[in-house]
């Protein structure tokens, strides 16, 4: 049987990991190769690493952990962040990351999930989806909306039509971020993650509200999520990666083992 | 040295890396000379069934994997190199390399036949294989121990004897297949942490008689 993977997410700028909430307030918490070494030894399925760096002449900074992390660790990670064309995603993929993730570029050009896909192969193609509760009306029928540039610019894209369309474009799994929760640790967005994991056939990670391992049941249970992104919680110190799955076996969730 | 086969066909830097992270000296090459001169051969590959039997013909690789399969030197399939060496997958009906009988088979066919609902396609993420017997590549795996899949398709032997592992996603499908000097895990060793990293180990001192 399948195990539910728990990934810590890794937010980059320039070269050093940050912690914000809801997109603001950016803070140093330390060098991203060495987390991701000590995440990867504390039992965690996969990381993923959001590259916030402003400015495009610094990409090569981000290349370089990349470099870096693929030669530390074993397991899969993707990058996510600032991605834009073909050669973006090479430089990722050749650097040794497992995965890419798109989010806004695919809002303002769609077609580059199933370049991508051809490209390199679904499998490594991640629609990371930034999602805001708006309220049900005839634009936005399911009452969640994407949202680009951290959630300041509404694209009128309804969440559930667009999960289906990445999919539909070739994308290999959905990374579905709820603003609304991002940064509150006071749990995941479960309806919406139900909504969008039940309708979608490719495996589904939640994001944004894991404050308590409690948050990561429910979002792997009633929220019918494959696997669920960790940050601040495992980031401080507040839990390990083994605390928190040993919670989530006691309660019947398969996890991987993290002795192994 | 170990071959590692360059067919173009995803990332094979991350299996190298592996390799060399646990000492050992490694290639990724499309020279049929220095893939015939290897000791061992490792035939890696993501994506679809159809590009990499096209680019292994382009390239003149086809042959290289028979000529290193009867030559009885190590040979470690991975992923899509492991669906690949059978005769044919359901993956727009490509007629494959055929080194072993049998074919790769869809989840999705399978599952609608066997009447599997609610699994997600690929499988993806980490999951345990059950050895149907001892084999040296597998020494000191123990049954916890979880490996990372990412696939649509399986591997589907005619002969059950080569069959090496199974997985349960659904349905039992065939997780490790092999014989004789061959040995073609489903799934990503190089992306299977410390477990994964031993069953490299393993098949870089394995000597099949």
């Amino acid at each position: 049987m399948l195990s539910k993977r728990i990934i810590p997410c890794l937010d980059v700028r320039e070269g050093r990991t940050t912690k914000g909430i809801k997109f603001k307030n950016n803070v140093d918490i330390g060098d991203p190769v060495q987390m991701a070494l000590m995440y990867y030894e504390a039992g965690a399925d996969e990381i993923v690493f959001y590259d916030i760096t402003a400015s495009h002449e610094k990409r090569d900074i981000m290349i370089d952990v990349v470099r870096k992390v693929a030669e530390t660790i074993f397991i899969p990670f993707s990058v996510g962040g600032g991605i834009r064309t073909i050669d973006d995603m090479r430089d990722v993929l050749l650097a040794g990351a497992e995965k890419v993730s798109v989010n806004s570029a695919a809002v303002k050009n769609p077609e580059i999930i199933s370049v991508g896909a051809d490209a390199f192969g679904s499998q490594c193609m991640v629609l990371g989806m930034d999602v805001k509760h708006v309220g049900k009306n005839e634009k936005i029928p399911s009452g969640y909306e994407i949202v680009i540039n951290g959630g300041r610019t509404y694209t009128g894209l309804d969440a559930l039509a667009w999960a289906l369309k990445g999919q539909e474009l070739g994308a290999g799994e959905i990374c579905l971020n709820s603003i609304d929760a991002d940064g509150t640790k006071d749990g995941y967005e479960l309806t919406l993650t139900e909504l969008i994991s039940t309708a979608v056939d490719i495996p589904v990670i939640a994001s944004g509200g894991a404050g308590h391992p409690n948050h990561l049941h429910d979002v792997l249970t009633t929220g019918r999520a494959d696997a669920a992104l960790i940050a601040s919680m495992v980031h401080y110190g507040t839990y390990t990666i083994a605390e928190i799955k040993t919670y989530l076996d006691e309660r019947g969730v398969k996890v991987r083992p993290t002795g192994s | 040295m170990i071959a590692i086969i360059d067919y173009k066909a995803g990332n094979l830097a991350s299996v190298s890396r592996a390799f060399s992270h646990i000492g050992v000296e490694n290639m990724i090459t499309n020279d049929v000379r220095r893939i015939k001169s290897a000791e061992r051969v490792v035939f890696p590959g993501v994506g679809a069934a159809g590009s990499a039997m096209k680019s292994l013909i382009q390239l003149g690789l086809d042959q290289v994997l028979r000529h290193a399969l009867d030559s009885g030197k190590p040979v470690l399939g991975i992923c899509l190199g492991t669906q690949i060496i059978l005769q044919t997958s359901q993956e727009n009906q490509t007629p494959c390399l055929g080194l072993i009988d049998g074919c790769a088979r869809g989840f999705s066919e399978s599952f609608k036949s066997q009447g599997v609902t609610g699994l997600k396609i690929p499988h993806m993420g980490w999951n345990r294989i059950n050895l149907q017997s001892d084999h040296p590549v597998f020494a000191g795996i123990r049954a916890e121990d979880e490996f990372y899949f990412v696939h649509s398709y399986y591997p589907s032997p005619d002969h059950a004897n080569q069959v090496i592992a199974t997985t349960e996603y659904g349905i039992t499908f065939p997780s490790v297949i092999g014989m004789k000097n061959l040995v073609a895990t489903q799934f990503h060793p190089e992306k299977s942490g410390k477990p994964g990293l031993a069953i490299l180990k393993n098949f870089s001192g394995w000597n099949p008689c």
